[in-house]
């Protein structure tokens, strides 16, 4: 009856890896936020199961502000994106070079 | 297997495959949209694990919202990226090598949990009675948290504008 804890937490920790592969692998600025955002996805996957385990409210409580603090990361992250594209008109962290010239 | 354990494998390996597919597209586009059906899958795991406004949350806010910024944001500047080689093998390495210590070290912590196979037991929060418990006791993060959307909303603001031209500075 029930899925064990340690299944829940081995998907969190999978979709973590993902994203962290995609953060650091990627060579585009939106996949790497992608990224940012899928491993934002697997901790609130944890603390909602930690919830569950424990009976506690805290955990979703987390969650909340996970979502809340996701958001502003993605308008605030965009929003640079946006402005390093018509600064540099690309999106590819390599071009970021300006100094170098 | 009981109903909730086949629901849960189900729905792990939608989220397991659709956040996969998402982060090898070379599509910008597709990849958004995988990943919404990811954010689906999460938001039918937090049904099941008893989190029903978070669930309608995640819907709203995460697929709703975020991913639809996303998408607005990829056609607005008509980003094609035909040159970006996937996953280039200099980046590959040490993004793989990290990943799979992290899954090792994390799968050696789970194995060696005593706690790790406590079964869940299944239980409800009903809306109402989380969010007495949200203002109860963390009503100074909620303060926090919009304020800190505020902040993001005005520093959007800024950023967004044209930027100034070069020599104008």
């Amino acid at each position: 009856m029930g899925v064990p804890f340690g299944y829940v937490l081995a998907l969190a920790g999978i979709v973590i890896a993902l994203g962290m592969i995609c953060a650091t692998a990627r060579r585009n600025l939106i996949m790497i936020l992608l990224g940012v955002e899928v491993m934002l996805n697997g901790a609130s996957i944890a603390f909602i199961a930690a919830a569950l385990r424990w009976q506690q409210l805290e955990g979703q409580a987390f969650v909340l502000f996970i979502i809340a603090i996701a958001a502003a990361e993605v308008s605030l992250g965009l929003a640079l994106i946006v402005y390093l594209y018509h600064r540099t008109g690309s999106l590819d962290p390599e071009h970021y070079n300006m100094l170098k010239k | 297997m009981t109903l909730f354990n086949s629901l849960f494998f189900a729905i792990a390996a939608l989220i397991v495959a659709s956040t996969g597919l998402a982060i090898t597209r070379r599509n910008l586009v597709h990849a958004v949209i995988y990943l919404i059906f990811g954010f689906f899958g999460s938001a039918l795991l937090f049904y099941l694990f008893g989190a029903p406004f978070l669930a309608a949350l995640m819907v709203i806010i995460y697929a709703g919202a975020i991913m639809i910024l996303f998408l607005f944001i990829i056609m607005m500047l008509r980003v094609e990226s035909p040159e970006e080689r996937l996953f280039p093998a200099r980046q590959l390495w040490p993004a793989v090598l990290s990943a799979a210590a992290y899954v090792v070290i994390g799968g050696l912590l789970l194995v060696n949990d005593p706690s790790a196979g406590v079964v869940l037991a299944a239980a409800r929060t009903e809306p109402a009675e989380f969010g007495t418990y949200i203002f109860q006791s963390s009503w100074l993060a909620v303060e926090i948290a919009s304020l800190l959307l505020l902040v993001a909303l005005i520093g959007a603001l800024l950023v967004g504008k044209r930027p100034v031209k070069e020599g104008e500075e």
